[in-house]
């Protein structure tokens, strides 16, 4: 049987890490623990449609509030492979880049999306395709520094990687 | 091309003459702190990664301050995690619930954060410290993990938008949380993304060190990757007696190249408060009052405004007084020390005669923790930072925030109150936090 296309839950600006992942199940680090609350004060119908392979799309400041990288956690465990905003706040998208979920700043594809819509990614290229509206998008290339992260698949184990390179 | 404060210190940190803003630099770090929260996840990164050597483990700061003593089963398993590491390495700098309190007032306070400092810690309002004169960021788990184990981390040098304070504030009862307040309604929540914040002006001159603190703790919530106040003599008075190092504070230049100046005549300023769900929403309190905002409870606590100084406004205006018969109250000084000062001074006890629950040492309902998380259909008037939907309890409760001398006024009437209504002047005199 042919796999669903995956698809954007589509929200609006300021999506703070307390609607991502609230506060009260933070003493949980599984990252399945995590998963099973994610974005439920924000959207209802998100935990029981999510797939593995959909895209959260969001407008300004996305991901902003508290450091805790259990909402990108929760994010990446419950099937999101990546988030699409106009702008992100920057210690979600340090943690973001640190645990391998994919983040890209494209405010024209945000315009593009609405919820629901049938999505195509390579993150590898930066190209995302709205397969409803058949726009296509180029995120702008990540600094060096940020791609060697994402190349080492997270910092650990980039640091893993050059204390071996260094004896 | 000279440098702005923050550049002074990441050039500093990272062995570099200069530094300018976009520029990858790898900064060698002062202090590395992480909270219960964060640290559970750094050790369970850790572990996965069988990181056992740590560049320079006195650097290492773990401080138990959100959900201890623990609330319930799963968060003693989490703070055991921390503790547990701790013992396991030894580390000095290791702060039990009830001895530390919450770290950003505990660092600043005790001097164990000081001027030209790197500071970075797993927890977004790490950016207070920069009222102090460092460069002081919030970091998630994994970075933690990292710079615990090199000792540095990659950081990518901010523009810096320089904040100029005209004035000193008429209004006795203005404070540094009202200033934050109305700077916040001025640039967004996302107004300063990824920037730097630098303050200079008249009345940045005059604010307590407390009241910088507090401005710089919510920098943050206009998206800002850090804030820094000078180190001038109120800087150096605060650090007498407190300062664990020697240290050296650093000042920009006078041709520093900023990304913008903005500039802000705060003498006529009235105290602020942030309405429900954004720290940008404010009104004066004036406006305020005229809705007539009835509150279920009022919270005097958080990292952002239970500092001494916090402290001796409110019990100032509470003393003598009870709380409105239909609102509840709840003091949580923001560390131990604090906690003790506020006992010699008798402050807890005009707390407590007032009919406030008093704790310690916690974060409590901030983060909708514990010690007065609120219902649905419940206003709660917080010093705290952050007023998002759900951050303090039920995603139908409400939370405004504001100083804490509007605290204490409120919950004696039961409304948002002008401190002005029920304080007298000369009280306000002596307790302002805008001094020559
Ligand atoms: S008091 Fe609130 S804002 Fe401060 S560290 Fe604790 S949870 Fe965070």
């Amino acid at each position: 049987m042919a796999q669903p296309q995956p698809k954007v839950y589509r929200y609006g600006r300021d999506i703070n890490t307390d609607l991502i992942l609230p506060a009260r199940y933070m003493m949980f680090n599984e990252p399945e623990d995590l998963a099973k609350h994610c974005m439920e004060d924000l959207d209802g119908d998100f935990l029981p449609t999510v797939r593995y392979g959909d895209v959260v799309v969001g407008e300004e400041n996305f991901g902003s509030g508290s450091s805790r990288e259990h909402a990108p956690m929760a994010l990446k465990a419950s099937g999101i492979v990546a988030v699409i905003a106009s702008s992100f706040a920057r210690i979600f998208f340090r943690n973001a880049i640190n645990i391998g979920l994919p983040v890209l700043e494209l405010p024209e594809a945000v315009a593009d999306f609405r919820h629901g819509d049938p999505i195509s990614l390579d993150i590898e290229e930066g190209i995302v395709k709205n397969t409803r509206s058949g726009n296509t998008f180029q995120a702008k290339p990540y600094p060096k520094e940020i791609m060697d992260i994402i190349r080492a698949d997270g910092l650990m184990n980039l640091i893993k990687q050059q204390r071996i390179a260094q004896g | 091309m000279g440098m702005t404060r923050s550049e002074h210190i990441l050039a500093r940190s990272s062995g570099k003459a200069r530094v300018a803003p976009g520029d990858m630099v790898v900064g060698k770090a002062d202090v590395i702190m992480g909270n219960d929260i964060t640290t559970s996840l750094t050790v369970r990164i850790l572990d996965a990664n069988g990181i056992t050597q740590f560049a320079d483990p006195d650097k290492v700061f773990i401080v138990m301050s959100h959900f201890v003593p623990a609330k319930d089963i799963a968060s003693a398993a989490m703070a055991k995690t921390c503790r547990d590491f701790a013992r396991q390495y030894n580390i000095k700098h290791y702060f039990e619930a009830g001895q530390g309190g919450i770290e950003h007032a505990l660092l600043p306070d005790e001097g164990y954060v000081v001027p030209g400092d790197l500071v970075l810690g797993a927890d977004s309002h790490s950016c207070t410290y920069g009222g102090v004169n460092t460069f002081a960021t919030g970091i998630g788990s994994t970075d933690l993990a990292a710079a615990w184990t090199t000792g540095e981390l990659w950081l990518r040098v901010p523009e810096t938008i320089k904040i100029v304070f005209n004035g000193v504030p008429k209004s006795p009862w203005v404070s540094g949380k009202d200033v934050v307040l109305f700077l916040i309604s001025q640039l967004g929540d996302d107004g300063a993304l990824y920037q730097a914040q630098e303050f200079h002006g008249e009345g940045t001159q005059h604010l307590s060190v407390e009241g910088r603190l507090t401005i710089a703790n919510m920098a943050i919530e206009g998206g800002a990757k850090n804030s820094i106040f000078p180190c001038d003599d109120k800087t150096l008075a605060y650090e007498a007696g407190r300062a664990k190092r020697d240290f050296q504070g650093v000042e920009a230049d006078a041709d520093a190249a900023y990304a913008a100046v903005h500039e802000f005549d705060i003498s006529n300023l009235e105290p602020q408060v942030a309405f429900p769900h954004l720290p940008s929403n404010c009104k004066s309190v004036s406006q305020a009052m005229q809705e007539k905002v009835a509150i279920d409870q009022v919270f005097i606590g958080s990292c952002t405004n239970a500092k001494l100084e916090d402290l001796r406004i409110a019990a100032k205006i509470l003393d003598g007084h009870q709380l409105a018969k239909w609102t509840r109250g709840v003091v949580i000084p923001a560390s131990h020390n604090i906690y003790m000062q506020a006992l010699d001074e008798g402050l807890i006890s005009i707390f407590a005669k007032a009919g406030f629950a008093v704790a310690e040492g916690t974060c409590g309902p901030c983060l909708g923790g514990y010690m007065g998380v609120i219902g649905a259909g419940e206003r709660m008037l917080s010093t705290s930072n952050r007023n998002f939907k759900g951050r303090t309890g039920d995603v139908r409760g409400e939370t405004y925030l504001a100083s804490p001398a509007v605290a204490a006024a409120s919950a004696i009437t039961g409304f948002i109150t002008d401190p002005g209504e029920v304080a007298p002047a000369d009280t306000a005199a002596a307790l302002t936090q805008f001094t020559e």
